[in-house]
């Protein structure tokens, strides 16, 4: 046998086993997936949107507490964590820069990015549960913010430094303010970046159940109260898929199946957004 | 020494011994330069890399303040101040000298709003005077036909060549008195850098204009007047023609016979 011929026969195996490793990691993916597909869609209906929870064994129950729970939820985190995320990353990319100051933000930033979500409900407990005596809305969106916003200012930082330093001279060589010179220019320029952040951002903290068990609790019945406990999907469909109730567990996997959907969907609209962005 | 023309035309800018140092630098990028601007007419900076032209030219603007540490010295008089005045508005500098960079830099907006960027900065609002002036300032940039029907798209659709068109009328719009040109056809096609070049030969009847370019040819071609930079000096400011064919320093006979650069 030949070099060659062993070299490409080297080749073949090592292609082999790579390719079968890549099937085996895909194969888990996919299966995940099926199964809330055939588990989810056979418990979906109408009264999941329609009625709130109810003891076991009753016709009339759903989720529609849990999801308008778990809108509220994230959404309060977004407003509270978007203009944090971004403003802190945008003074990363413009003011700090390389100073000492922006650089320890960025690694404590990248420690917190990495820190377990379950600590941050713990923080979130002792300084916002405990004072105010009892579980709220506001306490599971401030832990959610805090998760959401290492992601947002990283993004933020990275794609502001992507716009060209020309870019931002030849607004100043027109006249043109620094604020001005941000808001009109360098933001413009990195915007499907940064929407691509907050996207994931918020998808990454749609899926959070360890901050919001001891935060914003958990209420198996309807509430736009943001100063009392507030039911999530993710605490509710733990709730449900390990009580012994049939049509509880069914009401867990409708749970589950609404809850991917929207996490997945938010995630091929960010990839779309920054493939769009890319593409120009 | 440096051999400097005295110009008797009127004179738009006036450098007078002035050095610059760049932050954490030893030695000033430009020592004690001295040179005067006619006004409307084109001065072209040649000289090889790292002469300090471009580091002259971005004095002008005061672009330099943009990154923090870097020192001044001596003298720019423009309109009868020193623009190197610590006190000196940049804003209002920035609109009076204008400047066109080596690569396009198009804002990520539509084509209109490109050029009526600087003009809103100063306020206007009334839409018929932005139309107004931007049309104009397309069609004194030699592009107008090609945009007219598409001024609501994105201006990154444009060729390099038009961008580079685009950035100029950006730049005329808002009116200044002085327009610096740092390498504007380096990244440019030939027929691009005619257009180019044409435009910065029409545009001295109204503007000052200063050229740094690699280009020597284009040095002869466009301008008026022209510096021959080395080491951070002005080793010889002449009348373009006479630079070019006799020069009055043996270094700048070196440099345009091609011995250096």
């Amino acid at each position: 046998m030949t070099a060659t011929q062993k070299r490409i026969i080297i080749n073949r195996i090592a292609l082999g086993f790579s390719t079968l490793s890549a099937i085996i990691a895909l194969a888990f993916l996919f299966w995940i997936l099926g199964v809330l597909v055939m588990k989810g869609v056979d418990s979906l209906s109408w009264s999941i949107f329609m009625f709130e929870g109810s003891p076991p064994g009753y016709a009339e129950s759903g989720l529609k507490h849990a999801l308008v729970g778990q809108l509220i939820l994230v959404g309060l985190a977004t407003l509270i964590g978007v203009p944090l995320g971004i403003m802190a990353g945008t003074y990363l990319s413009e003011y700090g820069k390389n100073s000492k100051l922006a650089h320890t933000i960025r690694d404590i930033s990248d420690i917190m990015m990495s820190a377990p979500s379950i600590v941050i409900g713990a923080f979130v407990y002792a300084v916002v549960v405990m004072p105010m005596g009892h579980f709220s809305a506001w306490a599971g969106a401030i832990a959610l913010a805090i998760i959401m916003i290492p992601i947002i200012l990283r993004t933020t930082d990275d794609m502001l430094q992507l716009v060209p330093g020309t870019l931002r001279e030849a607004a100043f060589a027109l006249g043109a303010p620094k604020y001005k010179v941000i808001m009109d220019v360098v933001y413009r320029g990195a915007k499907a970046g940064i929407l691509t952040g907050v996207l994931l951002g918020i998808a990454r903290v749609g899926g959070e159940t360890a901050p919001l068990l001891f935060t914003s609790f958990n209420d198996n019945f309807f509430t736009t109260d943001l100063n009392e406990a507030m039911p999530s999907l993710t605490v509710t469909m733990f709730n449900y898929a390990i009580s012994p109730y049939d049509d509880w567990q069914q009401l867990g996997w409708a749970a589950a199946f609404i809850l991917s959907m929207f996490i997945l969907g938010l995630n091929i609209v960010g990839r779309l957004i920054l493939l769009a962005g890319k593409r120009k | 020494m440096a051999s400097i023309i005295d110009i008797k035309d009127e004179c738009s800018l006036h450098v007078r011994n002035f050095s610059f140092t760049y932050k954490g630098a030893t030695t000033p990028s430009l020592k004690k330069v001295t040179m005067p601007i006619a006004k409307h007419s084109v001065t072209a900076l040649i000289g090889p890399s790292g002469c300090g032209k471009t580091t002259l030219l971005r004095s002008f603007n005061r672009m330099h303040d943009l990154y923090p540490g870097n020192k001044y010295e001596g003298e720019i008089e423009f309109e009868g101040r020193n623009i190197l005045d610590p006190k000196e508005d940049l804003i209002h500098l920035r609109t009076k000298i204008g400047m066109i960079f080596q690569k396009p830099t198009a804002f990520p907006m539509s084509i209109f709003d490109n050029v009526a960027y600087g003009m809103r900065l100063q306020g206007i609002k009334n839409k018929t005077e932005l139309e107004g002036r931007v049309e104009k300032a397309l069609q004194d940039a030699a592009i107008w036909k090609e945009v007219k029907d598409r001024l609501k798209h994105d201006a990154n659709g444009l060729s390099g060549g038009q961008q580079q068109r685009l950035c100029i009328a950006r730049a005329i719009a808002v009116e200044p008195e002085v327009l610096l040109f740092d390498e504007p056809t380096s990244a440019l096609d030939p027929i691009s850098t005619q257009g180019i070049e044409k435009l910065v030969i029409e545009l001295k009847e109204r503007v000052s204009i200063i050229i740094v370019t690699h280009n020597m040819q284009q040095a002869a071609r466009v301008s008026d007047y022209t510096g021959f930079m080395y080491l951070g000096d002005l080793i010889e400011l002449g009348h373009t023609e006479e630079l070019f064919v006799t020069p009055k320093e043996k270094l700048t006979q070196e440099y345009i016979t091609g011995k250096f650069g």
